[in-house]
């Protein structure tokens, strides 16, 4: 579904992602992790199509097609979804009202029937059991006034309405307590297809003890330096990120006295 | 400060001569008539060089040869008898070129209150001495030739009395249709309400023309609001696009009277609103909000004055703009607060969005302040459409241009949103996202 190669992207001239490569089929979770720094938010951002960030060599092929050429919200019909680590305010726009256009959007582009307001209330109060937000949240502006936790729950309650072949979450677990945290993952989990995949941007390992992944990669400097199963996610737990730099310090040292 | 008067055309003085002879007032209205072309001869149309009308140019306006228009819209027009809002279909008064017209309006909910022509009230016995106590005291013709010549011309307008106690239920809809047929005609709507004690209600004010033709719009409101009264207000103005539009709204507020009122600003070629407020008694409270919508070509300019004369009064104030092509607004807001006013609580905010390079906005709030306990703030924003709402909501898979419209909707919403009358809301959602040539996303 989603093949990067030799990615190279930062922003304002300053290289952040320095050659990734990773190949995600569907059906599968991919977690991202590493630690501040490493580039893990710029990689989603970039699957995004963030204008901030400039790619400067690589590719990305989602479902054999050149993700970057597409405009950030042509990424969105085509199924891309990231979930924002700050998810924005939008004064005045009520969410309902946002989401039936995006809804509509996708609707239109997939050759679909649109809906009316009356159609899509009955289902975004099916999708929002997901995450169990209520019927005021919808009358409300976009993200305005909500809680951080309220927030990651629209996220992902878009991701319902929105239903990607591709979700990025990106570091959805920040600044949630562990209810809430337990209530955005099951939304996730419930979310879960062998149509889709999600990759799962997050520091900590607590998340993925909620969303299981299939394979862990840690990011350190912009690159890769580790691969593995959800055991990887564990053992970071314990030892923390500094032996992962230390020891890509260490290869990194030994390549060049070599 | 050197004011440069822009000599009125004679057309004005001989359309007056022709009034005073048609028009018969008592000595009184005859008086104020008078003076108030005088003070129209000597100020004449504001020019440039005055602090108050510094961005606003009427100069070219100033020489048009307007003639005053008749109680008659032309024969192609449409004669407006359908109610426009839903909760007004009993409560509609129609004013063609500044004249009431009873055979248009619709008054089956309004037998409550007095809504009668202003000029005849005048003259009657049951009303001439409260008309007579408020006419022309709260919008000061001394100072504004604008004002003057609404005044000097006084021959019709509407006069609306809310009795005492009296709550009334359905909104009453003032609908002030211009002439925009006719090449170069001015009308002079003219609207005094007294809302006696503890009595409540909500006025619509719209102005629309019937056409693009060149015309002048010359209105007057003023508002006397008695002790303990409710009035909510909603003044819209989508005259047509070759129109001159000065308004200006008055209002003196007792005590603990509640004005709310909201004025929402989207035709019109050049407009000008002059609101002020007066917070004469101990408890008065207002908000005075307001969304101008400018698109190319389009100047709009409001001037606001809040006045707080008594301690424990409150003022909220914000007004919203949005900016398209090369259009132009102003917005100049003063709040005083007199000597005395102690535990005035005053907010005034003025946001602008513009959504081209060539838009451009003169922003002046200020604030006297003359009492040392007082809660006061105020502020002005100008900006743009924001990249990373804008790139939320395209990663959602909204194009880039229905993103932006969506966003200068919701900067609108924060206003229309506070407006209580659903058709009312609905009417101004739809005209502004036609203005936004935007589609309605309920």
């Amino acid at each position: 579904m989603l093949e990067i190669k030799n990615l190279h992207a930062g922003i304002d001239g300053k290289d952040i992602l320095k050659g990734i490569n990773l190949t995600i089929n569907k059906g599968e979770v991919h977690a991202i992790m590493g630690p501040n720094g490493s580039g893990k938010s710029t990689l989603a951002k970039v699957l995004a199509g963030h204008p901030q960030y400039q790619v400067t060599a690589g590719e990305v092929l989602y479902k054999g097609k050149n993700l970057l050429e597409l405009a950030p919200h042509e990424r969105a019909l085509e199924g891309v979804f990231m979930a924002f680590q700050y998810p924005i305010e939008v004064p005045g726009v009520s969410n309902a009202q946002f989401l039936r256009l995006a809804y509509n959007e996708k609707q239109k582009h997939l050759g679909k029937d649109e809906l009316d307001p009356l159609e899509f209330k009955d289902l975004l109060k099916e999708r929002a059991k997901v995450v169990e937000m209520d019927a005021s949240f919808m009358t409300r502006s976009v993200n305005e006034g909500f809680s951080g936790g309220e927030k990651k729950r629209n996220e992902i309650l878009q991701m319902a309405v929105l239903e990607p072949q591709l979700g990025v979450l990106d570091e959805t677990d920040s600044g949630l307590d562990i209810d809430a945290l337990r209530v955005v993952a099951g939304g996730v989990n419930q979310l879960r297809t062998p149509e889709n995949a999600i990759i799962v941007v997050t520091h900590y390992q607590r998340l993925l003890n909620y969303i299981v992944p299939d394979f862990v990669h840690v990011l350190a400097n912009g690159r890769i330096a580790r691969e593995g199963g959800k055991e990887l996610a564990l053992e970071l737990e314990e030892k923390g990120y500094d032996w992962i730099r230390a020891e890509q310090n260490g290869s990194g040292v030994s390549a060049i006295a070599k | 400060m050197v004011s440069q008067i822009v000599k009125s055309e004679p057309n004005y003085q001989a359309a007056f001569r022709s009034l005073r002879d048609t028009a018969e007032a008592p000595a009184w209205v005859q008086l104020v008539r008078d003076t108030a072309m005088d003070r129209f001869e000597l100020l004449g149309f504001p020019s440039i060089e005055s602090e108050d009308w510094k961005y606003t140019n009427l100069a070219s306006w100033a020489k048009t040869n307007f003639k005053p228009a008749t109680r008659e819209l032309s024969f192609a027009s449409d004669p407006v008898k359908t109610p426009v809002f839903a909760e007004t279909t009993q409560s509609q008064l129609v004013v063609v070129n500044g004249f009431l017209r009873e055979d248009l309006s619709s008054k089956d909910a309004l037998d409550q209150i007095v809504a009668v022509d202003l000029f005849s009230a005048i003259g009657d016995a049951r009303y001439g001495k409260i008309v007579r106590e408020y006419l022309a005291r709260n919008a000061n013709y001394h100072d504004s030739g604008m004002v003057a010549l609404n005044t000097a011309f006084l021959s019709s307008g509407l006069f609306i009395l809310l009795p005492r106690n009296v709550e009334l239920a359905q909104p009453i809809h003032v609908l002030y249709v211009a002439d925009g047929l006719r090449d170069d005609e001015v009308n002079f709507p003219r609207l005094l309400i007294v809302a006696e004690e503890n009595s409540s209600a909500s006025l619509i004010e719209t102005f629309i023309s019937t056409g693009d033709a060149p015309h002048f719009t010359d209105a007057v409101a003023e508002i006397v609001l008695n002790d303990g009264a409710r009035l909510e207000h909603y003044r819209v103005q989508r005259e047509g696009s070759n129109s001159l539009h000065i308004g200006k709204t008055a209002a003196e507020l007792g005590k603990g009277s509640n004005y709310d009122s909201t004025a929402i600003n989207l035709g019109a070629r050049l407009s000008r609103h002059d609101v002020s407020v007066v917070l004469d008694h101990e408890g008065a409270e207002c908000r005075v909000d307001g969304l101008y919508i400018v698109s190319s070509d389009q100047h709009a300019d409001t001037h606001s004055v809040i006045d707080h004369k008594q301690p424990h009064c409150i003022s909220h104030q914000l007004y919203k703009g949005i900016l398209d092509g090369n259009g132009r607004a102003v917005f100049n807001g003063i709040i005083f607060v007199r000597e005395g006013a102690q535990k005035t609580d005053a907010i005034q905010t003025n946001k602008n969005l513009l959504l081209s390079d060539r838009a451009r906005v003169d922003t002046k709030p200020q604030l006297e302040i003359y009492a040392d306990d007082v809660k006061c703030a105020h502020g002005a924003a100008v900006g743009q459409i924001n990249e990373d709402e804008l790139f939320y909501l395209t990663t959602r898979g909204i194009e880039p241009s229905v993103g932006r419209n969506l966003l200068t909707y919701g900067f609108a919403e924060e206003v229309i949103g506070k407006i209580k009358v659903d058709s009312i809301r609905t009417a101004v959602d739809e005209a502004v996202l036609r203005q936004l040539k935007t589609v309605l996303i309920s």
